[in-house]
């Protein structure tokens, strides 16, 4: 033991990586599956004021598992008579019901909401992994325990609302029609209802296509909870529906996550609308480590940075921006690092990294890759086995990024690291300004006022300092430039679902 | 023997800089009885995007000013405006206003600007706040400017809708550039002879005088612009609502044809600012 550590430090002394464990294949790990019944139904209807309903077309598609591509259930497909109908629903709850209802009751429906949705936890946990390939540890330990704590927090603000604007008295909106995307489906459905619903609004909501089962599953909830009916509605469908949701002449507030392309093109869809928007948009955050940083605790916050939700994740720390004195170091570290993550089956208990959410994602991350290497990054991958059935994708971090690649510019949503260097604190201010995404940005040093000074120059609405990826249904969430605007969570975020009166 | 008076010839306050418009083109304004007063500066998209180069210039020095400096900045805006409100009044006047409507409207600039400078040491405290996060991390939510912001004023108050809409953007630290209004623009002139005056440093507020119709869509599609606040009619909302798309930019549009009561105590507000920050939430651990 000591002699190791006597290695180690002196490998440290000579600017080299510790030696490394290998066990090679010595010891496999068992399958650790898990094993509870997601409760799944062949065939999801949509649910509207407060009932399962076919859509009017009869029309459904299906729902993949990312992970075997079997087909999990079938999907109502919402066509626009379907989005009227939820549209009118929740007009009429609003105006007669939930509106009027006062905010002590209304805090009641969102409590139970939270309650029933701990019941059920580790069934929606295996549900979420199945439907959109996450590893289960994080759908157990983050996704639904993340999901039920934004009920709980938003439903003890539905009688302070008085607290929300000080200095003036807050109104409902009305009608609020919300889209979300595909990566955390549960956890973005809560994000969006909960603060509309504490302020006295309903809503339409489209979960997205290639992950809707866990939103019809809380419909389930919302039903046994005896939530008024129209108060929440659940279309859903691909871009049509979205677009359907979006363009009603229904909905005071609009509020929508997922790309920028897509978000802009909201915008434009809405523009001489009298619409109030929300926008959580896409990201490129960089994560910036300086030569003092505590580097294993940076090396394990750039894995989980970039790596958690196979790189889903629009505020993922997709382009690490490393202090040259340490860079060497740094990415000695991080290949051994992706030498031992596992990848493969996402409800294996062990995987820390799975299946990615769709074909069309995984093209999409295979053709960026290529660009990166096609400019001349240099590629390394975890050398892992993946499962022949299934959309996997290497763990993949690029070297010798330069800020004119594709890799170093566009959102690749995917467990891809693009690496560049920098020499001082100003280069890298503007190496991690210089985009047009404005979503999150992480810092890692041992100096305080070296944190205060870049968390203040850097352009992004959350800042991570010596931590990443971390979420609290207080701690508002949101961004600066083209990756949106509103904040969702916290005071602030509430204050984006109300009017001032 | 009678003197011939010397009139002043109009300059916009554009760079912290007295300048006529970059193509030499001006525009005739007469007084209330309709005799000629002067020639306004018709300021081009040219101008525009310059006066955005300008704002950006200034805007990172504005934004570090400490919120108590901003604060007694804008104070000393307040005591220029009182100080020369008899000629605020006059340039009021020219557009019709009674000399009480316009001692009126001069006044009530005064006070909105001295609201603001209260404001500018308090905002923070109301607007921001510590997240008590379910985990060891010391977690707070500030806010902080956007950058420029455009803005366009009515025609109604010349003086006092301008300020109401220019003030709460830079009482946090943004810079501003500010198209006057077309029909009144003269209170704008003078308004931008008291900045000069003023401790605002220079190219913080950057005003412009000419037409909607030529400027608006470069206020609509200029990307250095983070956000646009206007009084605009339907047309003009949906193509600064279009324009503000290409960069997701944040916009506060109110109705033209919805009179605003410029005077109201609701015409002021911590929300007017708070329409023109970022919120940052800054996450660290809490450990040894």
């Amino acid at each position: 033991m000591s002699s190791l550590k006597t290695l180690a430090k002196s490998a440290a002394r000579n600017g080299r990586p510790a030696p490394e464990l290998i066990f090679g294949d010595l010891w496999e790990y068992d399958p650790a599956p898990e094993t509870a019944d997601p409760k799944l139904k062949a065939r999801y209807d949509l649910f509207i004021n407060g009932q399962f309903v076919a859509p009017k077309l009869g029309k459904y598609f299906d729902s993949i598992n990312p992970a075997t591509e079997q087909k999990l259930a079938e999907i109502a497909l919402a066509g626009p008579a379907d989005v009227d109908a939820a549209y009118v629903a929740a007009q009429r709850a609003q105006e007669n019901v939930w509106g009027p209802m006062s905010g002590r009751e209304r805090a009641k429906y969102l409590f139970r909401i939270a309650r029933l949705l701990q019941d059920r936890a580790r069934e929606f946990a295996v549900a979420e992994t199945m439907d959109g390939g996450k590893p289960i540890k994080e759908s157990r330990d983050f996704d639904i325990p993340m999901a039920a704590a934004h009920f709980f927090y938003h439903a003890g603000w539905a009688d302070k609302l008085e607290y929300v604007a000080p200095g003036r008295r807050v109104a409902p909106l009305g009608v609020v029609g919300q889209v979300i995307p595909w990566n955390f489906p549960l956890l973005m459905c809560a994000w969006k209802l909960a603060p509309a619903l504490a302020m006295g609004n309903c809503v339409v909501l489209k979960p997205a296509e290639t992950t809707s089962i866990t939103a019809l599953k809380l419909a389930e909830i919302i039903a046994d909870a005896g939530l008024p009916p129209g108060v929440v509605n659940f279309v859903t469908g691909a871009g049509e529906t979205g677009a359907a949701v979006m363009n009603h002449p229904i909905p005071a507030k609009i509020a929508f996550t997922g790309s920028t392309e897509v978000g802009k093109s909201i915008m434009r869809s809405v523009a001489g609308t009298d619409k109030k928007m929300t926008m959580e948009l896409g990201g490129k955050a960089a994560n910036i480590i300086f030569d003092d940083a505590p580097l294993d605790q940076a090396v394990e916050g750039i894995i989980n940075g970039i790596f958690f939700n196979q790189g889903h994740v629009c505020c993922a720390g997709s382009r690490l921006l490393v202090h040259e004195p340490v860079a060497a170091r740094v990415i000695a570290k991080l290949k051994q690092r992706l030498k031992v993550l596992r990848v493969g089956d996402p409800l294996d208990k062990n995987t820390d990294v799975g299946a990615i959410n769709s074909k069309e994602q995984l093209a999409k991350i295979t053709a960026l890759v290529a660009s990166g290497v096609k400019e001349g990054a240099e590629m390394y991958q975890a050398p892992c086995k993946l499962p022949a059935k299934g959309w996997y994708f290497r763990p993949t971090i690029f070297s010798s990024v330069t800020m004119s690649h594709r890799i170093a510019r566009e959102e690749i949503f995917g467990p891809v690291l693009s690496i560049l260097t920098f020499r001082t604190l100003d280069e890298a201010v503007e190496k991690a300004n210089n985009t047009a995404y404005g979503l999150s940005a992480g810092v890692w040093t041992d100096k305080g006022s070296r944190i205060l000074k870049m968390s203040t120059e850097l352009k992004a609405g959350v800042v991570w300092a010596n931590t990443y990826n971390k979420f609290d249904p207080t701690s508002p969430f949101g961004g600066y430039k083209e990756s949106g605007f509103g904040r969702e969570g916290g005071r602030q975020g509430l204050l984006d679902y109300c009017k001032l009166v | 023997m009678s003197r011939l008076p010397i009139t002043k010839t109009p300059k916009v306050y554009v760079g912290g800089a007295f300048i006529r418009s970059e193509s030499s083109r001006v525009f005739p304004l007469a007084d209330a009885a309709g005799n000629f007063f002067a020639n306004i500066p018709q300021c081009t998209r040219k101008d525009l995007r310059n006066a955005v180069e300008a704002a950006a210039k200034a805007g990172p020095g504005w934004a570090k000013r400490t919120a108590y400096n901003r604060g007694q900045i804008l104070y000393r805006l307040g005591e220029m405006l009182e100080a020369r409100a008899s000629e605020l009044g006059d340039a009021l006047r020219l557009g019709g206003a009674s000399k009480a409507a316009a001692a009126k409207e001069v006044t009530a600039s005064v006070d909105r600007l001295i609201y603001y400078a209260g404001w500018a040491d308090k905002y923070e405290q109301v607007l921001g706040n510590v997240n008590p996060v379910a985990a060891p991390y010391f977690n707070f939510t500030v806010t902080e400017p956007m950058g420029i912001v455009g803005v366009i004023a009515p025609d109604e108050a010349p003086l006092l809708a301008l300020l109401s809409l220019v003030v709460p953007a830079i009482t946090s630290g943004n810079t501003v550039v500010a198209l006057a209004s077309s029909a009144q623009p003269y209170p704008a002139i003078v308004l931008g002879e008291l900045l000069a005056t003023s401790d605002l440093p220079g190219s913080v507020v950057n005003l412009l005088t000419g037409f909607r119709k030529e400027l608006v869509p470069t206020f609509a599609t200029h990307t250095h612009l983070r956000a646009i606040s206007a009084v605009a009619n339907a047309d003009e909302r949906k193509a600064l609502a279009l324009g503000a798309a290409d960069s997701v930019k944040r916009t506060r549009l109110l109705k033209a044809e919805v009179r605003t009561d410029w005077f109201a105590d609701a015409a002021q507000s911590l929300y007017a600012i708070r329409d023109y920050v970022e919120f940052k939430t800054i996450w660290h651990p809490i450990g040894a």
